[in-house]
Parts: C-alpha cells; sequence; structure tokens
C-alpha cells in the first residue's frame, strides 16, 4: 500500500505555507508603519503649535511700582462696586497718576512705551481690592506694541535698544498672561484676548445642536421605523445623503439668502451661525443615528411588542436607548466639524471685527476658527504667537467636548 | 414503504424481521418433525427436536435484546412503535409453540410400541398441518404488515378446535374400548392439546400482527 | 382538508381559527387552518421547516403585522372576538396573548426592569410595592425566584441560557396573559434547561392556553396533550398527542414522525 501523504505535509505546501507568513509579516508592518506615521504626523503637529504658541500665551510688561499714599485717588469700596467705579476713577486721573509713576521709575521713553490701556488694569486691581491706595503697590504692565517688538528683537532699533536696556533692569519680562483667556480682539496685538471669539463659538454650538440633534435623531427614527419603503422615501434618503457631502460654503449661501433675508438685523449673531451650522450638521446625525438604529436587533423589538409595547414605546424605550451610543458618535463627529468650520459663517458675515463678547444669541459674535484667520492676517509679528495660542485654545475646546460626548456615550453603553 | 432516512433504522427494523422469520421457520419445522417421529416413533428424531428447541429459545433472547436496543435508540413512532412492540411479544409467543413441539416430541417417546395400531393417529397429523400452516401464514403476515391475512388465521382456529374435539372423542373411546393402551392414550391427548394450544398461540400472534399493522385490534372492530 | 381526530373531549376554545389564510404578497404560506386552542391543554404544532407552523402561531397575536407584506384572510377569535377586527386594540392583545421566542430575548435592562417593564406599560400597577409583588409572583411561577431573589439589579442578559428563558417567560407571564404562545422555545438549550423548561410548562398547564411550536417531536409527545401536524402550509391532521404519535391516521403525519420524510 503506498503511503498517502496528506496534502498539507508536502514540501510545495511548506513553502506556500512561509509566503503566507511572511505576506502576514508584511501586512502588519505596513500597518504599525501607517499607525507610527500618523502618530508622526499628529506629534509634529501638537508640538509645533505647542512650541508657537506657548509665547501667544504671554505678553511682554513691564514693572511699574506706583505708591497710592501719594497718588491721591479716593475710592470708597462701597463705591468700587458700583458699575460706575471705572468712569469715577478715570475722571480722578488714574491714567495720569500711572504715567507719573512709570516717568519716575522707568524713564520717559520708557513710559511712553507704557500701554495706551495698561491704567484700566491698575484699576480693575483698585476695584478687587479698594485697600490698595493705602499702600504701596508694583504693577506689571502691559507694554506697547512696539516695544513689544523691539523686546522680540524686531521692529526699530531704538525699541531694541530701550527694551534690551530695561529687560536688564529686570523691569521688563514676558510674563503669562492670564487675560488672553479674558479678553476679546482688539487691534493691539498687547490687548488681544480669546474669550470674546471662545464665547461666541460656545453660543454657537449650543444653537447647533439644540437644533441639529433633536431634529436629526427625530428624522433617523422616523426614517427607519416609521417611514413606508417606497419612491419617496428612497429619494429622502438620497436627499440626505448628498447633503452630508456638500461643501458648507454652500450652507453660508443657504444662511446667507434665507436666514438673513429673514432676519437682516441679526448679522453675525450666534443665532444665524448655528442654525446655519445646524443645516450642515444634520444630515451627519441623521446617517450615523439611522445606522444606529438599524445595528438594533429585531428580537429586542420583538420581544417589546410582543409584550404589549405600541410603536412608540418600543423605539422610545428600546431602541432609542441601544442607539444612543452610534448616535452620540454620529454627533461628536457632526459637532467637531462644525466646530472648526470657516466658510459657511464667512458667508453670514461673522467676519466682523468684534471687540466685546456677545451679550446673548443675538448680539454680534465671531467664532474661534474666524478668530483665527483673521489674527492670521494680521502684519503685527506679535499677532503670529497669539494666532497659534488660539488654535491652542480651540483644539483644547475640542478635546473637551469630545471628551464630554465620549463619557456620555460610554455610559449609555449597553450591551445586549 | 418509503424507507427511513436514517439508513440504519431501516437495517434495523430488517434484521427485527429476520430473526421473526427464522424463529417461525425452526418452530414450523419442530411441529412437523415432531409429528414424524411420533407417527414412525422414531426416537432419535425426537431427540434431535427437544435438542432443537435450545435455538429456538436463544433466537428469543436475541429479539429481545434487539427490540429493547431499538426503543432506546431510534424512539420509534406509529407503526415502528407497534412493529418492535409486536415483534417482542410475537417472540416471546413463538417460543412457546417450540416449547409445545419439545413436548409433543417428548410424548413421542414416551408412548409405547404398536403406535400404527392407533387409528386416531392419522388424524393428528392433519391437525399438525392446519395448525403449522397457521404458523406459517401468521409469520407471512407479520412480514407483510397484512392485517387481512391476520384475520384468516384468526378464523382457521375454529377448525383446528374442531380436529381437537374429534380427536378428543376418539381417544375417550377407545381408552374405553382398550383399557391396557390408555397410558399411551393419554399421551395421545396431550399431544392433541399440545397442537389445540399451538393454534391458540398462532392466533394470539395474529391478533398482534393485526394491532401492528393497523393500530387496532381485530375483536375491537368485530365488537 | 384536515383530519381531526373523532375522539376528542369536548372543550371550550380559547382562541378559535377559522380557515385562516396567510399571505406574503402573492405567495400563500397558510392555507386555510381551522383549529381550537382550549385553555386545559397544551397544543402543540409539529412539522418539517417552512410548513407555516411559526407563521399561523404569529398570527394569534397578530406579530404579523410587522411585516409589510403579510396579509390575514379568515377569522381569528379571542374569547369569541375576532383579533383582527378594526375595533380590537393591537397592544392589548398582545397583553392577554403573550409570545417566548426561540432565541431568549430579555432587554439590555435589570431582571427587575425585564419583568416590571410590561406592568408598567399597562398600568397594572400602583405604586412600587404592588409592582415589587407582581415581580415576584411571576418569578415564582417561572421557577426563578430562588435563583435570582438576591440580585435582581443585575443585567438580564448575564444569565445563563435556560435562566434567560425562564425569565422571558417570567416576563410573559407577569401582564397577566390568557393565553402563551411558545415558538422553539427551547431549541437554543441544553437538555437539562430544556428539562426545566417543559416541567415550567407543565406547572403553567391549565391556568394559560399554552401552544408550542417545535422541532422536536419527542418535545411534542412530552408536553402537549393535542397536537397538529402542518405540512406546506396546510394542518394536516389533529388530535391527542397519544394517538398521533402512536396511530395517525395520515399518510403524510405518519412519515413524518417515523422519520421517513424526505
Amino acid at each position: 500500500m503506498s503511503e498517502r501523504i496528506a496534502p498539507t505535509r508536502t514540501p510545495e505546501f511548506e513553502a506556500r505555507l512561509k509566503k503566507r507568513y511572511a505576506s502576514e509579516r508584511r501586512f502588519r508592518a505596513l500597518g504599525l508603519g501607517a499607525i507610527v506615521f500618523s502618530v508622526a504626523v499628529l506629534v509634529f503637529l501638537l508640538g509645533t503649535m505647542t512650541f508657537n504658541g506657548i509665547g501667544g500665551f504671554q505678553r511682554v510688561e513691564m514693572e511699574v511700582p506706583i505708591d497710592f499714599t501719594e497718588a491721591g485717588i479716593a475710592a470708597d469700596p462701597a463705591a468700587m462696586e458700583q458699575p460706575g467705579a471705572l468712569a469715577s476713577l478715570e475722571a480722578q486721573g488714574l491714567r495720569d497718576v500711572v504715567q507719573y509713576f512709570a516717568e519716575e521709575e522707568l524713564g520717559e521713553a520708557a513710559a511712553e512705551e507704557l500701554g495706551a490701556q495698561a491704567w484700566r488694569d491698575v484699576a480693575t486691581e483698585i476695584i478687587a481690592d479698594p485697600a490698595v491706595l493705602q499702600r504701596s503697590e508694583s504693577f506689571w504692565l502691559p507694554a506697547s506694541a512696539n516695544l513689544a517688538s523691539g523686546y522680540e528683537g524686531e521692529g526699530s532699533p531704538e525699541m531694541q535698544a530701550l527694551a534690551a536696556g530695561l529687560y536688564e533692569e529686570g523691569r521688563l519680562a514676558k510674563n503669562f498672561d492670564p487675560g488672553f483667556l479674558a479678553r476679546s480682539d482688539a487691534t493691539n496685538p498687547q490687548q488681544v484676548g480669546i474669550w470674546g471669539a471662545l464665547k461666541g463659538s460656545l453660543l454657537t454650538m449650543v444653537v447647533t445642536l439644540l437644533l441639529a440633534f433633536p431634529i436629526g435623531v427625530l428624522a433617523a427614527l422616523y426614517l427607519e421605523e416609521y417611514a413606508p419603503k417606497n419612491r419617496w422615501t428612497d429619494l429622502i434618503e438620497l436627499s440626505i445623503n448628498n447633503l452630508a457631502a456638500v461643501p458648507s460654503i454652500i450652507f453660508g449661501l443657504l444662511g446667507l439668502a434665507v436666514f438673513l433675508t429673514l432676519f437682516p438685523n441679526l448679522r453675525s449673531a450666534p443665532l444665524i451661525g448655528g442654525m446655519t451650522l445646524a443645516l450642515m450638521t444634520m444630515p451627519v446625525i441623521v446617517i450615523a443615528g439611522r445606522n444606529a438604529i438599524k445595528a438594533v436587533p429585531p428580537s429586542i423589538r420583538d420581544g417589546a411588542l410582543a409584550i404589549g409595547a405600541s410603536p412608540v414605546q418600543v423605539v422610545f424605550h428600546h431602541v432609542l436607548p441601544l442607539a444612543l451610543p452610534g448616535i452620540l458618535t454620529g454627533t461628536i463627529i457632526g459637532m467637531a466639524r462644525a466646530l472648526g468650520e470657516t466658510a459657511p459663517l464667512l458667508m453670514i458675515g461673522m467676519r466682523a471685527f468684534v471687540a466685546t463678547p456677545p451679550d446673548g444669541f443675538t448680539s454680534p459674535a465671531t467664532v474661534l476658527p474666524m478668530q483665527i484667520f483673521l489674527w492670521s492676517d494680521e502684519i503685527d509679528r506679535g499677532f503670529v504667537e497669539r494666532t497659534s495660542a488660539a488654535i491652542i485654545v480651540l483644539l483644547l475646546f475640542l478635546l473637551v467636548m469630545n471628551g464630554l460626548a465620549i463619557y456620555l456615550r460610554n455610559k449609555f453603553e449597553k450591551t445586549w | 414503504m418509503q424507507e427511513h432516512t436514517v439508513k440504519a433504522f431501516d437495517e434495523d427494523i430488517t434484521r427485527l424481521r429476520g430473526l421473526i422469520a427464522e424463529m417461525g421457520g425452526l418452530s414450523e419445522a419442530a411441529i412437523a418433525q415432531s409429528l414424524e417421529a411420533l407417527v414412525n416413533g422414531d426416537d432419535e428424531l425426537a431427540d434431535r427436536v427437544v435438542k432443537a428447541d435450545k435455538k429456538i429459545d436463544a433466537l428469543e433472547s436475541e429479539i429481545d435484546k434487539l427490540a429493547v436496543r431499538i426503543i432506546a435508540l431510534r424512539a420509534p413512532m406509529a407503526d415502528d412503535l407497534r412493529e418492535v412492540i409486536a415483534a417482542l411479544k410475537i417472540a416471546g409467543v413463538v417460543e412457546r409453540i417450540g416449547d409445545y413441539s419439545k413436548n409433543i416430541a417428548k410424548a413421542s417417546k414416551a408412548i409405547g410400541g404398536n403406535r400404527k395400531q392407533f387409528e386416531p393417529l392419522t388424524l393428528l397429523p392433519a391437525m399438525a398441518d392446519v395448525a403449522a400452516e397457521m404458523v406459517h401464514d401468521v409469520l407471512t403476515a407479520y412480514a407483510a404488515r397484512d392485517a387481512e391475512l391476520a384475520r384468516e388465521v384468526i378464523a382457521t382456529d375454529e377448525k383446528v378446535d374442531a380436529f381437537y374435539n374429534s380427536i378428543f372423542r376418539n381417544l375417550v373411546s377407545h381408552m374405553v374400548e382398550n383399557p391396557s393402551t390408555i397410558s399411551s392414550a393419554a399421551q395421545m391427548l396431550f399431544v392433541a392439546r399440545n397442537l389445540e394450544r399451538i393454534g391458540d398461540h398462532a392466533t394470539n400472534v395474529a391478533e398482534m400482527v393485526h394491532f401492528a399493522a393497523t393500530g387496532t385490534y381485530p375483536l375491537d372492530e368485530d365488537g | 382538508m384536515t383530519v381531526v381526530h373523532d375522539n376528542l373531549e369536548k372543550t371550550e376554545a380559547k382562541m378559535r381559527a377559522e380557515a385562516v389564510s396567510v399571505f406574503y404578497g402573492d405567495k400563500k404560506a397558510i392555507d386555510e387552518v381551522s383549529i381550537d386552542i382550549p385553555t386545559e391543554y397544551v397544543t402543540a404544532f409539529i412539522g418539517p421547516s417552512g410548513c407555516g407552523k411559526s407563521t399561523f402561531l404569529r398570527t394569534l397575536n397578530r406579530m404579523n403585522d410587522t411585516i409589510p407584506t403579510a396579509r390575514v384572510e379568515g377569522s381569528i377569535q379571542l374569547d369569541g372576538e375576532d383579533i383582527y377586527a378594526s375595533g380590537m386594540d393591537v397592544v392589548q392583545l398582545r397583553a392577554r396573548v403573550g409570545m417566548v421566542f426561540q432565541k431568549p430575548n430579555p432587554f439590555p435592562k435589570s431582571i427587575y426592569d425585564n419583568i416590571a417593564y410590561g406592568p408598567k406599560i399597562h398600568g397594572l400597577a400602583e405604586g412600587k410595592d404592588e409592582l415589587d409583588a407582581i415581580v415576584e409572583k411571576s418569578l415564582r411561577r417561572a421557577g426563578l425566584w430562588e435563583e435570582v431573589k438576591e440580585r435582581l439589579q443585575d443585567s438580564g442578559t448575564a444569565l445563563s441560557g435556560g435562566q434567560q428563558q425562564r425569565l422571558c417567560i417570567a416576563r410573559a407571564i407577569a401582564v397577566d396573559p390568557e393565553v402563551i404562545l411558545m415558538d422553539e422555545p427551547c431549541s437554543a438549550l441544553d437538555p437539562i434547561a430544556t428539562a426545566k423548561i417543559e416541567e415550567l410548562i407543565a406547572e403553567l398547564n391549565g391556568r394559560y392556553a399554552i401552544v408550542i411550536v417545535t422541532h422536536s417531536m419527542q418535545q411534542a409527545a412530552r408536553v402537549s396533550q393535542r397536537t397538529a401536524f402542518f405540512h406546506l402550509g396546510k394542518m394536516v391532521e389533529y388530535g391527542r398527542t397519544s394517538d398521533i404519535f402512536t396511530n395517525p391516521h395520515e399518510q403524510r403525519t405518519q412519515d413524518y414522525i417515523t422519520g421517513r420524510y424526505g
């Protein structure tokens, strides 16, 4: 009887097996390489941003000691809590007081380069702590934009020399600037802040979420659970899929044509911006929602129906909770995209220079990406670092938003 | 009849039927041989019949085992179930039929010489033929699941009973006339009795065959 | 034409189907089936795959409504009321006619919430105490109480297969139905779990009218007192379970149960 070798024991098979393992290893190497490359790009991006942006959280300040006992400024603690406190301090000549002491301590040349709005910082301190008027205090006040440039090694030689001199004396330094997160847009890079745009983004995102999420989820529910399968629903499905791929600037045109015609006096308001972005985000939520709802196993529906639940109860008690993680994922993706959109908001006019943070949904505002875009256009060198800092703020905002959504998604994640 | 999807089930049923047929054939042969021994006074043949009964007993035991195995492993239903239960009971009855033939052989040896003188002796082979035919027919009916044939067998029992009654009267009058032959005559009575019992048992088998084939007993239908 | 054995005791029909046909589009899946479902007996539907027994079972609680192309003709009555009449509330019907499915499908909620869901949505309990009582009663009736009473807040899906199926039965019982339909309830379970469910069916027998669809003839023989054999959408034979399995009248029935089919 001839010996029968199993087909898997021949040398040809061994050779093929080796090739299969080799291609396996290659594939894994490729995958690993792709991951490494992506991580490297990400690290490079973040690294560059951080490196460039760290300076944006700082500003050039000079130290001005002020002895209030000689100043002659009177401030009644009770009066300091009124809204008119700043005006009263200004009326008492606080600006001149600050200027005087700057001249005394730093010299005329330096005092000229004191930031024009520097006295406001002193005023803020006084309002916060009226007792300071009883003593002497040293303030780090913002320098002018020219001196700041000089400090960085740019601008006129005189400025550079002045800056170097003051730096030697320890009177000029680049300090951490927490005010960056509290102030709004300005023409002077030393005075500029991100809070205006941040609040604008917050308000816009709230409007977008409140509009896009319920409409998107309800639309997805209706299309999956109730709509009859006919030509009309096919058409609707096709339209929604296409909407998700439409370039965002088109939504801006839509917003311009429709919303601004209806509410012409609400140009650059977060309400209009939010509505425009909601139009853009809704199709993404509908698509993700439909997929999540489709993924709920029919056995759950059958079980609920068989116990006597009405179709609405089946949807809201059983299908929706199980589909929620998927819906939230789609929402995260949609909202992240909306946060970073500039083009549609350009069209509806949220590119104006807005010096104060918005009061509500109907006051003029701008958003973070728009602010970044506007600052990047500025010539002043001081704006470069601020732009990078703003990008970091935007990334952090995105991180917080995504983190919240992922937390919510994990909370609702149920296995079946 | 359509085959079972699981072929082994068919093989088991076929084997069961084969064993019954074999047992039936042996018991038919035993009836014939025991009568032959009786008529010819062949003691050697009688001994062989007695020994051959062991084989019938062994077959009954084998059929029992096979039937129990089929019930455990195949979970037979409906007609299959009835057939297997019937096979169990039939094996027991045919084993008893074999025992009767053994008794006839033993009786044959106990009869003294001059058996040819006995007039009733001529009737016994005829009676035995009818009984043997009943056994043969009823086992054919079992193999073929033929309820009609089973009924005919039941009807034939009358003949056997009639034979018995006539032989009985004959032998009794013979014993009265020839008291010296009483012991031999008594043996012949036993033989006739055994043949009559064989007929009754064949009738029992016929009833079981009817049940296996149709699910009802002939008594139920006749009312 | 269905062969109905004539030696059946007269019983009151909890549900009655008369000349019921089911169409999926143009395809006829069930052809003029008539049957009475009594409360006293467990009724089993047997038949080869695709013979329509599950489809027919689903007409009894209108679960076929969820399939858009399905159409039901003929009449099905629960206590004399036509369940396909326009005035019949499907939600209420399904609370009276419960269903247990082939693959156990507990809700992804706690054991307590699984049982409590039905009574909650139908408003059968006033207050937590009553709800607790219903949950305990249902779990006891389903033979699951002792095993889960310490962990009612655990997820229903964390139980073993057999326990999950008993949970589904308890869930069906919680709304106090009159009929329980079971679609191959044991086919996903091991023999011990199966035996427990069969014992449970025996205990529930008499209180609820039970209809069980099963692939296993041995199971039909063990749990039911009446059996209907379905073949190609028709009900071929209906009679006492013991008669169907020892002496069926129809050749098709006999071929199926002796394993000569196919």
